[in-house]
């Protein structure tokens, strides 16, 4: 996976960067886009305070004291203000992005698993199979995404997994969708023509030739969803779908905080601004991304 | 135009049949006898098979869906476990508010988004540019509940100048068209014209950037053409697409409006469907869902026969 093009691969390309190889050539682009960079330490910083959170957080995120309720941002103990149980905010936000990224990445990750495998097999079959997997997915479009997640979601019944896997067939069509739209268009090159009548099977000819070309755009489209996916898993506990109390996590935490915005409007508002932060940090290094691997939307 | 019609028609219509089957199965998806949630906990072996026959659950799946898209295609969607009102009549009453505050709320995100978008399309690459597509991204980020919470914060708890939830001042009643009922518009409405100002601003700004580098925008202005007539052009080709977009946005509002609702309290479509889940009220949970599913569905339909109706450079057929 070295010097294979995507499928916008008609622009033309300078020596440089094929004697560099594309990786680099990306890694390079990347590296020149402030933005993305900034995102990508975001990113990095909210991921590894949630791994270390035991070594990074300065309280017990389940240690309750109630005469210690509701403290103002700033406080000398609690420095970003104590929740309606008196428990420290700063640990629990530090805490909360272990489950709220769980629950936000994962379901992306498995829906590019599965809906490039489908996309990719219904796109270079074609056929009755690309009819059947493509008309399945035309019904799940038939349902906006957050009706869907909400609606599979409150049939399973609450939980972290069923959430997951709820929000993983939500995003299952969309990544179908978008493999099968390149694939279509690779198959019908030249070269997979050529590789097709000097005898080569299916499994190399996807292994060998379709697979370089698709997976980087199907990537890219994926990472545009991780911010969304955020949002509604999130969204999914705010309506106390998702995880349960005690546990941290953001969307329980801002549902919870709801009757203290009276009292102490910043501590209440503070969970949705790490939602917030995340998800668009996710968006611009998405689209930094797509720019700098040279995927066309 | 009618055979492009009839062709889209007959496209639409095994998806229409797909999503009740996706809609009954949901019901089958849960966990546990759906009767439970109706049956006394001390019901005998005997009243639970009498049930059981009642509703039908004894016959096989296949079966099952057809008596009930039978019914279904008879506008009996079944009867609140909750209420013991039929569905249906709940679900419209629903509707029409959740439709009104969708409505609003995409007016606002259109206009909204539009400028940003022609503002960043016009002046690619300025400060203005960037600013406005900095807008269109925090508007395709933010959490909307929470931006709701925050609207709350600000102008219901400390400023006090909106109520905070609910669509009247006569507690959980519908909204009415009057100058009382439109104060509790704004907040729930603002929050949602969020999403598709963000979206719309990304697609005409795309839109606009296109047309400009066209050719037949450079004769324009080639021959002689004021800055006006240009941009009256642009307008005129990036408008077919904008309004698709715009009316795909209103039918993902009216289906994503539970979190909006619920953070509101407003008696709409999303509300509805936050109680059917909490109570187990499955008759009205497939109901709310298959309504909403089918208004997108057909929503979907609408505009795209009015895109090609209105674009003359999409072939019909």
């Amino acid at each position: 996976m070295t010097v294979l093009a995507e499928p916008a691969a008609e622009t033309v390309r300078t020596a440089s960067r094929l004697g560099r190889g594309y990786w680099a050539g990306v890694v390079r682009r990347l590296a020149r886009d402030p933005v993305a960079l900034v995102a990508a330490a975001i990113i990095l910083t909210i991921v590894l305070a949630a791994i270390f959170a035991p070594w990074v957080a300065p309280a017990d995120p389940y240690k309750s004291s109630m005469i210690r309720r509701l403290k103002p941002v700033g406080d000398a103990v609690y420095l970003l203000g104590s929740d309606e149980l008196g428990r420290d905010m700063l640990s629990r936000l530090i805490y909360g992005g272990r489950l709220s990224l769980v629950m936000g990445v994962l379901p992306v990750f498995f829906a590019f698993v599965v809906g490039s495998m489908l996309g990719i097999m219904a796109g270079y079959a074609g056929g009755w199979l690309n009819t059947l997997v493509m008309r399945t997915v035309d019904v799940f479009y038939a349902f906006p995404s957050v009706l869907l997640a909400i609606a599979l979601s409150g049939t399973l019944g609450a939980g972290i997994l069923n959430a997951i896997v709820a929000l993983t067939i939500v995003f299952v069509p969309q990544v179908t969708r978008v493999a099968e739209s390149v694939t279509t268009q690779i198959r019908n090159r030249d070269y997979v023509e050529a590789a097709r009548v000097s005898g080569a099977r299916a499994p190399t000819i996807v292994r060998v030739h379709v697979l370089g070309n698709v997976l980087g755009p199907i990537f890219v489209y994926s990472t545009s969803l991780i911010s969304v996916s955020m949002i509604l898993a999130s969204g999914l506990s705010f309506l106390g779908l998702g995880s349960k109390p005690p546990e941290p996590e953001w969307g329980l935490m801002l549902n919870t905080l709801r009757t203290a915005i009276y009292t102490q409007p910043m501590v209440a508002a503070l969970p949705g601004v790490m939602i917030f932060i995340t998800s668009i940090s996710f968006n611009l290094l998405s689209d930094g991304l797509r720019s700098a691997m040279e995927v066309k939307a | 135009m009618l055979a492009f019609l009839l062709h889209r028609l007959l496209y639409v219509t095994p998806v229409a049949i797909g999503v009740t089957v996706v809609c009954f199965l949901l019901v089958h998806l849960t966990p546990g006898d759906p009767l439970t949630a109706i049956l006394p906990a001390d019901a005998t072996l005997e009243l639970q098979e009498q049930m059981k026959a009642a509703y039908g659950f004894d016959k096989p799946l296949p079966v099952q869906y057809a008596l009930w898209f039978w019914k279904v295609l008879h506008g009996d969607l079944g009867h609140s476990i909750a209420t013991g009102r039929p569905v249906l009549t709940e679900v419209m009453r629903a509707v029409k508010n959740t439709l009104i505050l969708a409505t609003v709320a995409t007016a606002i995100g259109f206009t909204f988004g539009t400028l940003f978008g022609f503002v960043a399309g016009y002046f690619r690459d300025s400060w203005l540019d960037k600013l406005a597509s900095f807008v269109s991204v925090l508007g395709v980020s933010v959490p909307h509940y929470w931006l709701g919470m925050v609207l709350v914060i600000i102008f219901s708890a400390q400023l006090g100048w909106l109520p905070p939830t609910g669509a009247g001042p006569d507690g959980s009643g519908d909204w009415r068209p009057d100058a009382a009922h439109l104060r509790y518009l704004i907040l729930p409405a603002i929050t949602m014209s969020v999403i598709p100002m963000g979206v719309i601003a990304r697609t005409v700004r795309a839109l606009v950037g296109d047309i400009l580098s066209q050719d037949f925008v450079e004769a324009l202005r080639a021959k002689g053409m004021s800055e006006f007539g240009v941009f009256r052009h642009v307008v005129t080709n990036a408008a077919p697409t904008a309004l698709a977009v715009m009316g795909l946005q209103l039918g993902y509002l009216l289906g994503g409006s539970i979190l909006i609702e619920t953070v509101f309290s407003w008696p709409g479509s999303g509300f509805l469907l936050n109680a059917a889940i909490f109570q187990r009220d499955l008759p009205l949970l497939q109901g709310t869902i298959l309504v909403l599913a089918m208004f997108f569905v057909a929503l979907n339909l609408a505009v795209d026969v009015l895109q090609t109706a209105l674009d003359p450079r999409i072939k019909r057929g």
